[in-house]
């Protein structure tokens, strides 16, 4: 059997519980006060084991949102998706294979798929520089955006990233620019757009592909305008601070609903998506298709002057002379 | 002011003066250390010379007030919404409390926060113009600052003015949170309006540019100008170094390097900046003041 990949939070449960587990094979049928004693730790293990996973802390959601169990936007991909054409390359350089590009057709809706890929071993993470795009990904996705528009297919994006690729290469070949003209082509791509946060929303590189009429978060991803290691090395000097940032970075599903920055949250089993796989992507499905259905009819123009509007309200700020317009 | 402190690295960001001008009302006596090639200047020829050291090249930082001085037409700016600031939408408070970082920053500055807008005239066109103040949390974009370039975005294309603003910025502001990455969204969707409109918009990127704002509004207008050996890039060095685990090249992310790559059009010495944009405008914005 494949080993179990164990987080951090979840350390001193599991530590627990394979006691538990090592006790249960006792012979104790001659020693009945052991056999109570090991019904009464049976029980507080239990109790630990849900203390552990129903109120989970950003920094355990974090991790959750790293699973490599985790599903991924392939997972997706080939369970809610019929007659999938994956679609190669940016036309300028190369295919970078940590964003995901495809036509696809999900409950009758012809759709453009674009989606950050990780890996799931290691090697496909070396293959897909775990999940972080170059400029060439972004320029993918924008080749996408673009075919999208043209012939008239919802955008639909799946978020899974840590963060654009830094890296002397990433900057050679302009990864400020490449994430900046795809927030301006996404912000006036005339079909819709629907985004699913299913694990890591890391800063730039996830907001690249990462907003438009409807955001759907997994109740365990994270959407951030850093990673929490990021923030705790610039704020504190100390990457060990990270637990700390995640907490300060208000950062979760529940955070950014309450924002008015996420439509809605998927909620995830006890301890995380991995868990449970099937019933997670299923749910995914259904609040696409019902987000893809509720933005069919909307005349293009529409949508994107809501989505401009959706956008121009984010922020708490005050003063100032009046709105122009 | 002990003089000592006029000698402070560049990360301390000592400006050595509060006001800009060409050595009007400067300090007598006053003498500043290049920190590029060590020359000790005196303070008013520094000023004259927009904070450029005469003996080699070398750039310093300019306050916002002081970068629109030097690029607009004298006395032509107004700035517009000079009230308008952010708050704490987080309670954010990592190391120390967000709501003391932006009572400092005010009180350093002056200013209600990072960015500086308003209109003006560069060469005789009408422009509205941007810059950014470093001292205000690294120029870093959060609410406040999303709001001020998106709404200098509508008012020119409102009025079908060009906009010119010059940037530096240490890139999204983490205590703002997703509401500061949002701004990247916001000001490239204003950009990318008025780029349809065809109204144009000139960017000067100055040391130093990185972060959310360069993957924004920063590289989102017709001509990218950037000041001699400005830092301009994505990820900062230090990360990159971390991540790569190697010494990065000479000269990576300046100006120089980015015009080499094609990421710019070109690299102006502040002295020439205003003529400079003053004459892409002749071209992009040939029709200025025949506007209805």
């Amino acid at each position: 059997m494949k080993r179990r990949f164990i987080m951090e939070f979840e350390r001193p449960l599991i530590e627990l519980e394979t006691k538990l587990a090592e006790l249960r094979t006792l012979e104790v049928a001659e020693a009945p006060e052991l056999a109570a004693e090991i019904d009464a730790l049976a029980r507080d293990v239990e109790e630990l084991h849900h203390e552990t996973y129903a109120h989970l802390t950003p920094w355990a959601r974090v991790q959750v949102a790293r699973h490599p169990d985790r599903p991924k936007t392939q997972d997706y991909v080939a369970a809610l998706f019929a007659d999938v054409i994956e679609l190669h390359g940016d036309r300028h350089f190369g295919d970078d294979q940590a964003m995901f590009t495809a036509l696809a057709t999900i409950h009758g809706h012809r759709v453009a798929v674009i989606g950050h890929r990780k890996g799931k071993t290691t090697k496909e993470n070396i293959a897909r520089n775990f999940g972080s795009p170059q400029p060439e990904g972004f320029r993918k996705a924008m080749r996408m955006m673009r075919l999208a528009q043209k012939f008239n297919l919802p955008i639909v994006t799946f978020l899974d990233t840590p963060g654009a690729a830094p890296g002397i290469e990433a900057e050679e070949r302009g990864q400020a620019w490449a994430i900046a003209e795809s927030l301006a082509l996404l912000s006036g791509v005339r079909v819709p757009v629907v985004v699913v946060g299913i694990g890591e929303g890391g800063s730039g590189g996830a907001l690249a592909i990462g907003f438009g009429d409807r955001l759907i978060m997994l109740e365990n991803a994270y959407y951030s305008v850093s990673s929490p290691e990021a923030c705790a090395s610039i704020l504190y000097k100390d990457a060990g601070q990270a637990e700390t940032a995640a907490g300060c970075l208000k950062m979760t599903a529940d955070d950014l609903v309450g924002f008015g920055i996420a439509d809605e949250i998927v909620r995830e089993p006890l301890g995380g998506a991995h868990n449970d796989p099937d019933v997670v992507i299923g749910a995914v499905g259904e609040r696409v298709v019902a987000a893809l259905d509720m933005l069919a009819g909307q005349e293009p123009g529409v949508l994107v002057e809501k989505r401009y509007s959706r956008l121009r309200a984010i922020g708490v700020h005050e003063g100032g002379e009046a709105e122009p317009g | 002011m002990p003089i000592s402190d006029w000698f402070k690295a560049r990360e301390g960001r000592q400006y050595t003066s509060a006001t800009a001008g060409r050595g009007s009302d400067m300090p007598d006596g006053v003498w500043t250390k290049c920190e590029s090639c060590k020359h000790i200047i005196y303070e008013g020829e520094l000023a004259e010379n927009d904070r450029v050291c005469r003996h080699c090249g070398y750039h310093f930082d300019l306050t916002a007030m002081q970068r629109i001085e030097s690029l607009v037409d004298e006395g032509s700016f107004s700035q517009v919404d000079e009230g308008l600031s952010g708050g704490d939408p987080l309670g954010f408070s990592a190391a120390k409390p967000y709501v003391e970082s932006l009572a400092v920053a005010r009180e350093r500055s002056g200013l209600a926060e990072a960015a500086l807008t308003g209109r003006a005239r560069i060469g005789g066109h009408d422009v509205i113009v941007g810059a950014m103040d470093f001292r205000f949390v690294a120029a870093s974009m959060g609410s406040a600052v999303g709001e001020r370039v998106t709404r200098a975005f509508e008012l020119a294309a409102k009025e079908r003015t060009p906009v010119v603003f010059a940037i530096a910025s240490g890139g999204a502001r983490m205590q703002e949170g997703m509401f500061s990455l949002m701004q990247m969204a916001k000001t490239s969707a204003a950009a990318a309006r008025l780029a349809e409109t065809g109204v144009p918009y000139i960017s000067i990127l100055t040391n130093p540019t990185y972060g959310g704002v360069t993957a924004s509004f920063a590289v989102l207008s017709d001509v990218v100008l950037a000041e001699p050996g400005a830092l301009v890039g994505f990820t900062g060095q230090r990360i990159i170094e971390q991540t790569i685990r190697q010494k990065l090249p000479k000269g990576f992310q300046t100006s120089e390097f980015l015009v080499e790559r094609g990421m710019i059009d070109e690299v102006v010495a502040r002295p020439k900046l205003a003529a400079h944009v003053a004459l892409l405008l002749d071209y992009l914005d040939a029709d200025g003041g025949e506007r209805p």
